[in-house]
């Protein structure tokens, strides 16, 4: 099988599939190759269905044969996404298939129907290579809270690819797959996006419909692309985006169809930056922010700066109240979500015979959570319990009001976007911050206001400190979705050049060897 | 602030519907609590004349047309209950049962 078609990005695939010099079986099973074999070392995917997947790679193939006998109009109207292959993380539901949301409550749970964007993506005649592992219920920021296992992340298989969407950003991170889909909460899209040397964008709230996704805190959750490049990731948000009836959330805002045609060549993309005003939010330096990681944004920010943006110093004074205020708001949110699961309708269920129903649903809560998923369920209800409410719970969202309104203030003032670092830190090694919630909580510290705001922002790589991938942030206004990613691509073609760019992730080859050590067997190691 | 005692977190425990080990009871009191002290950040804030937000995005009176639409096979929606009797799902006793 011809290796270099995984490390290929999803735009290139495209134009060879719609010319006929590549089918879609020969890239879905490259992809399920490799997504196979580094399954021990990596542990990125919860399920892989092979049969499925080249069923469909065979009727896209028989889509482009249709195609090319009808002429070049019929090739050029397919979807750019026909025949490539698709992460979905777990929490994705997909008629038939296996739903667990990294939680043993959910195990051997079978999703009866699509989510939206799973709908979407056969739309497009995308193939879902499989389901991807995810910290349980989506919390946690490095993956280590699933209940199937830590990801090892492929740039140092003793760390941790970041969280919660660790397995898609790992299984982009690879070459397993063009595109991945995560979720976002607090930073579960571009805080592995950094920490994986990925591109990973959470749009704006209300962008995706969340109809068949396993919910997490409603008044943030929001659905994003992971890909290796911002012209793959902006074609997978067009696929994906757009009001869908069964979540009201999902706003009637057109989606812009320029999300298809990014410009590939460099002068063009980087003409974007020319008479933009981008805004650098000094909150965002963070105390802990490791010297390399700020060198590398500081330098990034000079590059955009150098080819014709405007860089101006911004503040954005409630910044440190973003993680109080989050970690109120998302566990009230979580605890009023999660009450849902009881054993009764699906999921897992302890019952006695006999017994007190208050007692089954007690036995099969505690046995099917985790420790996070139960710290945050505590910790919601007791922030929404009685006397506890108005201090807790209100005075976190009239904060979350201030929040909103230091970026409302920045775009108001004619700032285009802000530029910051995306994680304070690069990957960090298991059990590093495990046994400090508010330690893990940390990471999160720049991503967390944009989620609280609903806005949207984008990660893109900007180089490597000791050797680990960073990622820097470009926040913009609600809807601004192709202006972050038109700043991403310019980014992108202003270090074209750069030596850090055509390097692999550095210890991938180990995840060949199939006698590899699990990352359980390296968490374990490092305990 | 606030801060939780053993009784607190065995009370809320209960609340959330959690049966936990005295360990973990243990743990998260000391957890929660370091927790609980972060949150002391925000009473920093003079927060009396700002206005809640509950949604980022201003969507008001999302409504539809009350059409029916078909639902899910019966037998979809059945298949992954843990007790089932035919046509139902078995619930565990609310009523008459030994301990109500």
């Amino acid at each position: 099988m011809d290796g270099t078609l995984t490390r290929l990005p999803g735009h290139a695939l495209a134009s060879r599939l719609r010319a006929g010099e590549l089918s879609s079986r020969e890239i879905v099973g490259a992809s399920l190759e490799l997504a196979e074999r580094h399954n021990r070392a990596l542990n990125a995917w919860l399920t892989i269905d092979r049969e499925r997947a080249l069923a469909e790679a065979d009727s896209a193939d028989a889509r482009f044969a249709a195609a090319r006998a009808e002429g070049p109009a019929a090739t050029a109207a397919l979807h750019p996404l026909l025949g490539l292959p698709v992460a979905l993380k777990d929490l994705v539901s997909l008629a038939g298939g296996q739903c667990t949301a990294g939680s043993r409550i959910l195990e051997g749970y079978v999703a009866p129907y699509d989510a939206h964007i799973t709908e979407r993506l056969r739309e497009a005649g995308a193939i879902v290579l499989g389901k991807t592992n995810m910290d349980e219920f989506a919390m946690g920021s490095s993956n280590e809270w699933s209940a199937f296992g830590p990801v090892s992340n492929p740039w140092d298989l003793d760390r941790v690819p970041g969280g919660s969407s660790g397995g898609s950003a790992t299984a982009v991170a690879a070459g397993h797959v063009p595109f991945g889909i995560g979720t976002a909460t607090g930073g579960s899209i571009r805080q592995p996006a950094a920490l994986t040397g990925t591109v990973g964008m959470k749009p704006t709230y209300g962008r995706v419909s969340r109809y068949g996704i396993v919910a997490f805190a409603s008044s943030l959750d929001q659905i994003g692309p992971f890909a290796r490049d911002t012209r793959d990731a902006a074609a997978l948000l067009h696929a994906v985006a757009g009001r869908d009836e069964r979540d009201s959330t999902s706003a009637p805002v057109p989606v812009p169809d320029e999300l298809l045609t990014l410009p590939a060549g460099d002068d063009e993309a980087a003409g974007w930056l020319r008479g933009k005003r981008l805004g650098l939010p000094r909150e965002y330096f963070v105390a802990g922010m490791e010297p390399e990681v700020e060198a590398r944004i500081r330098e990034a920010v000079a590059a955009l700066e150098g080819a014709g943006a405007t860089v101006e110093d911004v503040s954005l004074p409630h910044t440190d109240y973003g993680l109080a205020t989050y970690y109120i708001v998302a566990p009230a949110e979580a605890s009023a979500n999660l009450a849902r699961y009881d054993g009764v309708r699906y999921g897992l269920s302890i019952r006695e015979a006999g017994r007190d129903f208050i007692a089954d649903y007690l036995a099969t809560r505690g046995a099917g959570f985790g420790p996070e998923v139960k710290r945050r369920i505590m910790l919601g209800t007791y922030a929404l319990s009685a006397g506890y409410y108005d201090a807790f719970y209100v005075k976190a969202q009239k904060v979350r009001t201030l929040i909103k309104r230091d970026f409302d203030d920045v775009f108001g003032s004619g700032i285009d976007a802000l530029v910051a670092p995306t994680s304070p830190t690069v990957a960090f090694r298991f059990g590093a911050r495990i046994a400090d919630p508010v330690a893990m909580y940390l990471s999160d510290a720049c991503t967390l206001p944009v989620n609280m705001a609903g806005l949207p922002g984008l990660s893109v790589p900007c180089g490597l400190a000791e050797g680990l991938p960073v990622g820097l942030q470009f926040i913009g206004p609600a809807w601004s979705e192709l202006a972050l990613l038109r700043f991403g691509r310019a980014y992108e073609a202003i270090t074209a050049g750069a030596g850090w760019r055509s390097l692999e992730p550095a210890q991938l080859h180990l995840a060949d060897d199939p006698s590899a050590r699990t990352p359980m067997d390296r968490r374990a190691a490092l305990a | 602030m606030a801060s939780l005692s053993r009784a607190d977190v065995e009370h809320v425990a209960f609340l959330a519907r959690l049966g936990l080990t005295p360990q973990e009871l243990d743990q998260l009191q000391g957890q929660l609590n370091h927790i609980l002290e972060q949150y002391a950040k925000l009473s920093e804030i003079d927060t009396s004349a700002i206005p809640p937000t509950a949604q980022t995005i201003e969507l008001e009176n999302i409504l539809r047309e009350d059409v029916a639409t078909p639902s899910l096979p019966q037998d979809a929606v059945l298949a992954n209950a843990s007790r089932r009797e035919g046509e139902f799902i078995v619930v565990p006793p609310i009523l008459g049962g030994e301990g109500s």
